[in-house]
């Protein structure tokens, strides 16, 4: 037991071991404070919050399990891609495959229900925020970050769901983009539309309307298929992770967790 | 749970997500009313809100709110294990677009959008409206001009604003999705909660335009065939609608004090958007009474309310 504990104490004093972590178990306030300061993912938070804001009765853990689910589907997506190929050709054999074959097949699962998850505690943290009166000044800037958020959210989802390419994707996605053809004045079924004309040819028709844009040809197909992969792996997270983090450090800057004034 | 039908429904995995977010949804209304409650008790008495009388008390990151996170997170971790386990992720036939199920729905966080379609056409369910929820939402802040509230729960001190939200997060769009979900089945028909899905039922088409009921049933004549004088009636009422009652409800004492309050600029955004909220349950209304299709139905241009 005592080898044991000499052998603690010498990873714990070497040189490694101090380059990496500076601060030991915190025991007084001024390493408590470190602690915070030191570590690039905990220095996101102030050294000391109210109490107030701690409570879940009050938050309601919702903003920070958004997040979470955020990571969640960064990393399970991650691992998903390493299998699936979307072309029309493999995209729904790579998912049965990853039904059947992959090890540790819970990958597509945790994905869709972590998901489906999301968009809830997305919408329950907005609850949260206009139940408590948080969107108040000086805070209404962060809460239109906080709506964009939202339908990125959505908007991720929605690029998702057209990818295992089987009946339940394909006419969701069907149902969902016809709406595009409505668009005022730039769908072909829009109001206004009508109007846009140059020397007497249609300048918005079936082949160059929103929903043209949105799809990538007049029908769904291989086109959609990359466009919604590429926005889904690459495009839409690049953009919410960068609002995120101006959405975290103006929670910062605004004063932390919303208390009353 | 028992019957089939509902369980064929509510028990399919994608659909499980909108079964937890009904109770969710509705623990959360109780539990930020119950608070909102409490604390305009104490105001009453004179006492401090509950956030007040902690807001002083500061605590370090390191270990309340870093251990909390943590905890949070391992139990987050293992339900959403759990559900994975229990539940597959749902895969159907390869896509065909030559094979149409029917119904075919969006995603279950659109279908409040989609059955909108029922009431509006494409243009305004799928797209006009939805973008004004956004930039209805992100407007709030703006034309809220209540300093009281600000961080803490409470009714009676921002009344029409938690009622005016409630209504539309609730009863309109919660209410909705789950009207999409749970009872709109083959050719979007509606089928009651424990209705077998049957493709052939059959419901007659008897959806009229305003003009038709105008000038047909009333006047008892023709439709005129310019579209100018066609729906003449239901123009004036959308000018009516959307120019003259907002401006009307200011000479009403009820209204008169909100735009004292806020101003013209943020009076006329705020009851634009709101009137346009509005506009869905007058139309639900409009087509479970009188059968009302369209108040103004110009098909020349696509242009239909």
């Amino acid at each position: 037991m005592q080898q044991l504990k000499d052998l603690q104490k010498a990873i714990v004093k070497s040189q490694i071991w101090k380059s990496i972590f500076r601060v030991g178990i915190p025991t007084d306030n001024r390493k408590r404070a470190l602690a915070t300061l030191g570590n690039v993912v905990l220095h996101l938070h102030p050294i000391k919050v109210k109490k107030s804001g701690l409570r879940m009765s009050y938050t309601w853990c919702m903003g920070g399990t958004s997040f979470f689910l955020f990571l969640v589907e960064t990393i399970t997506g991650l691992l998903l891609m390493f299998y699936y190929r979307p072309t029309v050709e493999y995209a729904y054999f790579d998912m049965v495959d990853l039904r059947e074959v992959v090890a540790f097949g819970i990958m597509r699962e945790l994905h869709r229900w972590a998901a489906h998850a999301m968009v809830i505690a997305v919408w329950l943290h907005m609850f949260r925020v206009f139940m408590t009166g948080s969107y108040k000044p000086p805070r209404e800037f962060n809460w239109n970050v906080g709506v964009i958020l939202l339908v990125l959210t959505l908007l991720l989802s929605f690029t998702g769901y057209l990818l295992p390419w089987d009946q339940l994707a394909i006419w969701a996605i069907t149902v969902g983009s016809n709406m595009a053809r409505a668009t005022p004045l730039l769908g072909h079924e829009g109001p206004g539309a009508a109007f846009l004309t140059l020397g007497g040819e249609k300048l918005i028709h079936v082949g160059s309307d929103a929903r043209f844009g949105l799809i990538a040809g007049r029908t769904i197909g291989g086109g959609t298929l990359i466009r919604f992969y590429v926005l889904h792996c690459l495009g839409i997270p690049f953009v919410a992770a960068c609002l995120m983090a101006v959405h975290f450090w103006r929670v910062r800057k605004d004063g932390g967790i919303s208390g009353p004034v | 749970m028992l019957d089939e039908n509902f369980r064929s429904v509510v028990a399919k995995p994608d659909n499980v997500p909108i079964v937890m977010m009904v109770y969710l949804a509705g623990y959360f209304w109780w539990l930020a009313m119950y608070k909102a409650i409490k604390n305009d008790e104490s105001t009453e008495n004179g006492a401090p809100t509950f956030e007040k009388s902690e807001s002083e008390d500061k605590v370090f990151t390191w270990p309340d709110l870093v251990f909390s996170e943590l905890i949070c997170m391992v139990v987050l971790t293992v339900g959403m294990v759990v559900w994975s386990i229990v539940l597959k992720a749902p895969l159907e036939e390869p896509a065909n677009l030559s094979v149409a199920p029917n119904p075919s729905k969006a995603p279950w966080y659109f279908l409040g959008l989609q059955e909108m379609l029922v009431y509006f056409d494409p243009w305004m369910a799928g797209v006009v409206l939805p973008g004004l929820i956004i930039v209805g939402l992100m407007a709030i802040p703006y034309i809220d001009t209540n300093p009281r509230g600000n961080g803490y729960y409470t009714f009676k001190e921002r009344k029409t604003e938690i009622v005016l939200f409630l209504f539309g997060y609730i009863v309109l769009w919660v209410q909705l999705i789950v009207i999409g979900t749970f009872l709109r089945g083959p050719n979007w028909n509606f089928f009651g909660p424990y209705e077998f899905w049957d493709i052939n039922k059959i419901e007659p088409l008897v959806n009229i335009d305003l003009s038709e009921i105008i000038w047909i049933k009333m006047l008892g004549v023709g439709l005129p065939s310019h579209w100018l004088p066609r729906e003449i009636f239901g123009i004036l009422l959308m000018i009516g609608y959307f120019i003259v009652l907002p401006v009307a409800l200011t000479k009403v004492k009820y209204f008169k004090r909100f735009y004292d309050e806020m101003g013209g600029a943020r009076y006329y955004t705020g009851i634009t958007l709101f009137l346009t909220m509005m506009l869905l349950p007058i139309k639900m209304f409009a087509r479970w009474i009188f059968n009302l299709k369209y108040i103004v139905h110009i098909q020349e241009f696509f242009f239909n309310i």
